[in-house]
């Protein structure tokens, strides 16, 4: 579907394209704001004050210049709680791809390899994975062992290896018989470095573009699963998990649950954005 | 026809065998359950009871054939917190579940496919771009914080609709269109790509040779070449919306089967976790099913 759309795509693409340039600005930023957020809060995210609950923000009347977000139900500084759930999105979002990386390229670079009845069987347990309700069991997982950023990563990366799985599989069917390939055979390598050293390199750009689209679908789950009480434990400032905490006062201060859901939103497009402009930069490259 | 129909079933039922065993195994995971479910203030007395009482004293392995057997004859055991039948909860609570996935397929289908027909039509124009643009703001929006906004909207600013429960349609209004943004990305691409990939076909040059108007080609030549894949892939988002509706009716406070687990789940009432998971997956499965005979029955050359 994909190859379809790039081959009679507009005429920027990939790295010509500002939508790409877009995200990978916004995904610099947030990998900025989660690599240096103890250094760059200007207040405590956990701190609370009683004395200045729910401030308004900036561009609303008689704000206050310390707190340039406002603040929330407890008093705590919005934007340093802001940066903070940056940080624990990046690292859930990061963290969950590697294990779901890990276990659907391993899987799907089998059954694309091998074929047969290997094959078979990559096929059957990607298509079972794809029957289970993925919200659902992993509310049931948390719910059932208790809230932990740990247990969370691991249950995300448990249920969302299908997409790596998929493109793992057919793209390693496609190098699988080329001719670099038949010559590595020929010079007697082993099964094991024809497929670390001969498939992996050459479906590892397909790799990568499944990989961000990943991440962003791993920080959507987190929020949603902190939205509903069974993600990230308080008081840790998930963005979800905010907006959650937020919703009562929603109606009276709509920003409360405007800021932390454009932050969201906007991390999610931007990861987005340049995971498509990767696809059509390595589309373009392999064409040449 | 009937060996690929077979064939199809085959796989069907040992997915659903495959995640019944997984539900199983799934509401075994914290450990004792009698201990999770008599509460933390229960004595070692009453753990025992609760042991006894859900039959939770006999081998694992007796416990899981006793489910696996009874709910292949539909009986999925009986809710520690109702106090009746799961089957019966499910099917109570299925109508208002239902009735919100096929209100969101139908806003999804009635946006994503006009907007894939003429942003193929007009391939890169500023329209193209702006229909691409907007199924990538639909796959970054978070649909629970959607929710909220439209509440805010329609439900305060503009007092249009009711913002939770299931009295009226207008209740299914809000909480359909936020199910819809989930499906209308992938709905409008493969809409976009197929109608391109048509257009571009030697039977579409040949309906122009012919003279055929414009309206005819795309309408009747085009689309119904393209339509073959989104009809598929629209039986299939129904199965991941019915699954992931569960958000969307904690939100706007919808008694359906999300709901039902999300309750479950905060009161260890395991019979009813796992049979929902289940029921889930064979819908998911079933549809999956229809969408390949769709495909079969639509596209002569998948039969072989």
């Amino acid at each position: 579907m994909s190859a379809a759309v790039s081959v009679n795509a507009g005429p920027r693409r990939g790295w010509k394209s500002a939508s790409t340039w877009i995200g990978a600005v916004i995904v610099g930023l947030a990998l900025f704001c989660a690599l240096f957020a103890p250094l760059i809060v200007p207040h405590d995210p956990f701190a609370q004050d009683l004395n200045r609950r729910l401030l308004v923000p900036f561009w609303m009347e008689g704000y206050n210049p310390e707190f340039l977000l406002g603040t929330d139900q407890l008093g705590r500084d919005y934007l340093s709680r802001l940066i903070w759930g940056c940080r624990i999105s990046m690292l859930i979002g990061i963290t969950v791809t590697i294990v779901s990386g890990l276990i659907g390229i391993t899987i799907g670079v089998l059954g694309g390899f091998f074929g047969g009845r290997i094959d078979d069987a990559v096929l059957f347990a990607i298509t079972t994975r794809l029957s289970i309700p993925v919200v659902l069991v992993a509310l049931a997982v948390v719910g059932l062992l208790g809230t932990s950023m740990t247990l969370l990563v691991l249950t995300l990366g448990l249920l969302l290896w299908d997409r790596f799985a998929v493109v793992a599989r057919s793209t390693s069917m496609q190098v699988r018989n080329l001719d670099f390939v038949a010559a590595a055979w020929c010079a007697g390598c082993s099964r094991f470095r024809v497929l670390t050293r001969e498939v992996l390199p050459n479906i590892a750009s397909h790799l990568v573009v499944v990989a961000t689209l990943e991440i962003a679908l791993a920080i959507l789950l987190e929020a949603t699963l902190s939205f509903l009480g069974l993600g990230v434990p308080p008081p840790l400032p998930s963005w979800g998990l905010m907006i959650a905490e937020a919703k009562d006062y929603m109606f009276f201060s709509p920003w409360v649950i405007v800021i932390p859901g454009v932050a969201l939103f906007v991390l999610v497009l931007g990861i987005n954005l340049l995971g498509d402009g990767l696809r059509d930069a390595f589309a373009t490259r392999s064409r040449t | 026809m009937l060996q690929f129909l077979f064939r199809r079933l085959i796989v069907a039922l040992l997915v659903a065998a495959t995640v019944m065993t997984l539900a199983f195994i799934l509401t075994r995971l914290s450990g004792d359950l009698a201990i999770s479910i008599a509460g933390p203030n229960a004595t070692a007395a009453d753990i025992e009871a609760v042991r006894k009482a859900y039959g939770l004293d006999r081998p694992v392995l007796s416990q899981f054939f006793d489910w696996v057997g009874r709910a292949a004859t539909g009986d999925l055991g009986n809710s520690y917190f109702f106090q009746t039948r799961v089957s019966t909860l499910i099917a109570e609570r299925m109508p208002v579940t239902l009735t919100l996935g096929l209100t969101g397929l139908s806003i999804a289908l009635l946006v994503s496919l006009p907007m894939g027909i003429l942003a193929a039509v007009r391939e890169n124009t500023g329209f193209d771009r702006a229909v691409q643009m907007i199924a990538l703001i639909g796959q970054a929006m978070p649909s629970f914080w959607l929710g909220l906004l439209l509440m805010i909207l329609f439900g305060l600013t503009l007092g249009w609709l009711p913002i939770s429960g299931t009295g009226s349609w207008e209740h299914f209004v809000m909480p359909g269109i936020v199910l819809a943004f989930s499906a209308i990305p992938a709905l409008t691409r493969l809409t976009r790509a197929g109608m391109i990939q048509a257009m571009g076909s030697d039977y579409i040059r040949t309906a122009r040779a012919k003279g055929l108007s414009r309206a005819s080609i795309l309408l009747k030549h085009a689309l119904r070449n393209a339509a073959i894949p989104v009809v598929a892939i629209a039986a299939v988002q129904l199965g991941f919306m019915l699954g992931g509706s569960i958000v969307i009716e904690q939100v706007f406070a919808l008694h359906g089967v999300g709901f039902l687990a999300w309750e479950s789940i905060a009161k260890n009432d395991f019979p009813v976790v796992q049979a929902v998971v289940l029921v889930l997956a064979v819908i998911y499965v079933a549809l999956t099913m229809v969408s390949d005979l769709m495909n079969a029955v639509l596209d002569p050359r998948l039969r072989a």
